[in-house]
């Protein structure tokens, strides 16, 4: 499904990924683990198209497409989801506005008309109810005021609204307290399929507990220096990151 | 219509008229440029006023005369010649087209985005409609609704001929002809507008723009409007079109009188859209409007307005609260673009007991444009507990453009409770990139901020305009973020 290879990309001229090779298959987990400064986040920014940096060098193909030379939205029109580290208000624009707003868009690029309200209405009660999210939440401003869990449940609720092919995680799991750790997580196990696939980005191992990852891979200094299965995320959570420096 | 230079603009008003051969008479349908007594007198005998309305244009004149033209506004822009100006001429005979397919496609394309229906595009694009007869009849089912409450709803220049009594009781009574230099130059050349009166205790039945849409095309350049809310009445009145209105005119100065008499209410709600200009800042409407409301006791008026047009803005829709308990509320979305200038909020006079205000103002900026909010809450003397509150918000997009406030607070009541508060915030990159990782795209994503900043004020417009309204914002908007 992806395949990353060779990904160099910098920010004012500091290079932060080099070299980056990675392939992630359809019906996959994979697990991007490294310590602070590591480029976990600004990975998971280059592959949405972030203008924020600059690909040097590489390529990012989603199912066969190019993505490199692509706009953000288009990335998302071809099936690409990232759910921000630290996602920002939008003051006014409620999150069904925002949804609905986001759905008939991805629609227009398939050519599609817009999603008729009862299907939207539907969708928006079943996919609220997997992540436990009360109606009155539908109508607040985007992220405006919201806490750090309800942030994250937000993204999350926005995956399971556009259905992916591929959601890249990216710290889902901080500012969360067990309970909604444990609905988020059951949420994306339940949204995962043979058909997509899902990169999560963490530092610790607390979320890999509730989603198993097929592959883990830790990132350090822009590069992945070592992969494995899930029981690498074990021995990182033991050992810490000092000698992953060493392997780098 | 890219381009419409001032060039282009003067050129026009120079050969006015002749170009279509429609009118026989020249000399009695258009007046040569310049203004003098004898043109104002000359209006009004065109328009066959009694003596009374006469001698009111001309003590506007003479007033006018020694007025200079404020230069306060944070606007800059070249002063109009008025000697260079045309001031009367019946209504333009547009070309009549005979199908869309002769309408501008930029012009079209624009109602399609406004999501304006295709009779009403041949409508406003001035193209032959079949289905005349039927507007026509709608017009006149509206006309026998409102006949039957003892509503008054036509042009102020029939107002003037029919209801005399109540045009001279009320005209320049809330706007004197002394007031400002614009609302001077306005009362003693006006050409038309609209003239309302809803009697007592009556609600009137609809919002009374379907009719005013459906009855009337353009506006004239010097337009005059005059709404008296009987006792206990209710109107909701719709100024202006969401329909981009290609103006030949450069110079509007409007005035509009609100009489809201006890226990009365008024809701006018104004889209402007003139022609602002080219994208290098040529040509473009002057705005130079001076709106204002009287309220009795208990009476309640709220100003609404959309402004996106014009090279120049220059409006300020203001309640006098004369009556104990009045009521008067500003809410305001003042949109400007490439080299667009606005200067515009309100005045909120507190003179009677428990008056209460309420202003909301969102100002848009982007391209080289600059918008300013300018506001007074002034508290009489014996206005006890009189209450305001104010909140002021810019959004900015881009680096190159300015939002400013001016707010004006005179206090002459210690029981006074006011309260005012200002944001500005810029459209930031990482909005722009979280909307385009959803799969919106920047133009779009701009279009659903700028609404959810606007929107407490988009809330309080009647349904149909508040969807038009909308999507005026995005046009307006459109190509500001490069």
């Amino acid at each position: 499904m992806l395949k990353i290879e060779n990904l160099h990309a910098s920010v004012e001229d500091k290079a932060i990924l080099k070299g980056i090779n990675l392939e992630v298959k359809a019906g996959e987990v994979h697990a991007i683990m490294g310590p602070n400064g590591a480029g976990k986040s600004t990975m998971a920014s280059v592959i949405a198209g972030s203008e924020s940096y600059e690909m040097t060098e590489g390529t990012i193909e989603l199912e066969g497409v190019d993505l490199t030379e692509l706009a953000p939205e288009e990335r998302a029109h071809q099936g690409v989801f990232l759910s921000f580290q630290y996602p920002v208000e939008i003051p006014g624009v409620s999150v069904t506005n925002f949804i609905k707003t986001a759905i008939n868009e991805n629609r227009k690029a398939k050519g599609l008309e817009d999603m008729p309200a009862k299907d939207l209405l539907k969708k928006i009660r079943e996919k609220s109810a997997l992540l436990e999210i009360d109606r009155k939440f539908l109508s607040r401003s985007l992220n405006e005021g919201f806490s750090g869990g309800e942030k994250k449940r937000n993204e999350i609720f926005q995956m399971a609204m556009l259905a992916p092919k591929l959601a890249i995680l990216d710290e889902t799991d901080s500012g969360l307290d067990i309970d909604a750790l444990r609905i988020v997580a059951s949420g994306v196990n339940k949204l995962k399929s043979k058909d997509n696939a899902v990169i999560i980005i963490t530092h610790y191992q607390r979320l890999l507990e509730h989603i198993k990852p097929d592959f883990v891979h830790v990132l350090y200094d822009g590069k992945i220096v070592k992969s494995g299965d899930a029981s690498l995320a074990l021995e990182l959570e033991e050992k810490g990151y000092d000698w992953i420096k060493e392997l780098a | 219509m890219s381009k419409y230079t001032e060039d282009d603009l003067r050129e026009e008003l120079k050969t006015k008229e002749y170009e279509y051969g429609f009118y026989t008479d020249i000399e009695s349908e258009t007046f040569e440029k310049g203004l003098n007594e004898e043109v104002v007198r000359a209006i009004s005998k065109k328009k066959n006023e009694p003596q009374w309305m006469t001698d009111w244009r001309l003590e506007a004149f003479r007033v006018w005369k020694q007025m200079e033209e404020p230069d306060w506004a944070n606007v800059n822009y070249q002063k109009p010649n008025f000697q260079e100006i045309a001031y009367y001429s019946a209504p333009k005979p547009k070309k009549k087209l005979d199908s869309l397919d002769e309408v501008d496609p930029d012009l079209l394309e624009t109602f399609k985005k406004l999501g304006i229906s295709l009779e009403e595009q041949k409508r406003l694009a001035n193209v032959a409609v079949d289905i005349v007869i039927d507007s026509v009849s709608v017009a006149t089912t509206f006309k026998k609704t409102l006949g039957e409450k003892g509503i008054i709803f036509m042009p102020i220049s029939e107002a003037i001929q029919e209801h005399p009594e109540l045009v001279r009781k009320y005209l320049g009574s809330v706007v004197p002809t002394t007031d400002n230099f614009y609302a001077a130059l306005n009362s003693a050349v006006f050409s038309d507008g609209s003239f309302c009166y809803i009697p007592k205790g009556v609600r009137c039945p609809m919002e009374l723009s379907t009719y005013f849409r459906i009855n009337e095309g353009g506006t004239g350049q010097f337009e005059r409007t005059l709404v008296v809310a009987d006792k206990g009445s209710y109107v909701s009145y719709l100024e202006g079109c969401t329909a981009p209105a290609r103006d030949e005119n450069q110079l509007h100065a409007a005035v509009v009188e609100l009489i809201a008499l006890d226990d009365s209410e008024i809701k006018y709600s104004t889209v402007q859209n003139w022609y602002p200009g080219d994208a290098e800042g040529n040509g473009g409407v002057f705005n130079f409007v001076t709106k204002r409301a009287l309220c009795e006791t208990n009476a309640k008026v709220s100003w609404t307005q959309v402004e996106t047009g014009s090279a120049i803005t220059w409006k300020y829709p203001s309640c006098i609260l004369k009556g104990n308990n009045s009521v008067g509320e500003f809410y305001s979305i003042a949109v400007t673009n490439n080299y667009q200038q606005a200067d515009t909020g309100t005045k909120m006079i507190h003179l009677g007991k428990n008056t209460k205000s309420t202003i909301i103002s969102k100002g848009i900026s982007a391209g080289k444009s600059q918008n300013s909010y300018r506001g007074l809450v002034h508290i009489g003397a014996r206005a006890e507990n009189a209450r305001n509150f104010s909140q002021c918000d810019s959004l900015l997009m881009g680096n190159e453009c300015g939002a400013h406030t001016f707010p004006y607070i005179e206090v002459k009541n210690s029981s006074a409770q006011i309260e005012h508060e200002a944001t500005t915030s810029k459209i930031g990159e990482e909005q722009l990139f979280y909307c385009n990782q959803r799969g919106i795209d920047t133009e779009k994503a701009i279009a659903l901020i700028v609404n959810g900043f606007s929107k407490e004020v988009l809330n309080k417009l009647p349904m149909e305009f508040a969807v038009e309204a909308q999507k005026l914002l995005e046009i307006s908007l459109e190509g500001s973020v490069g």
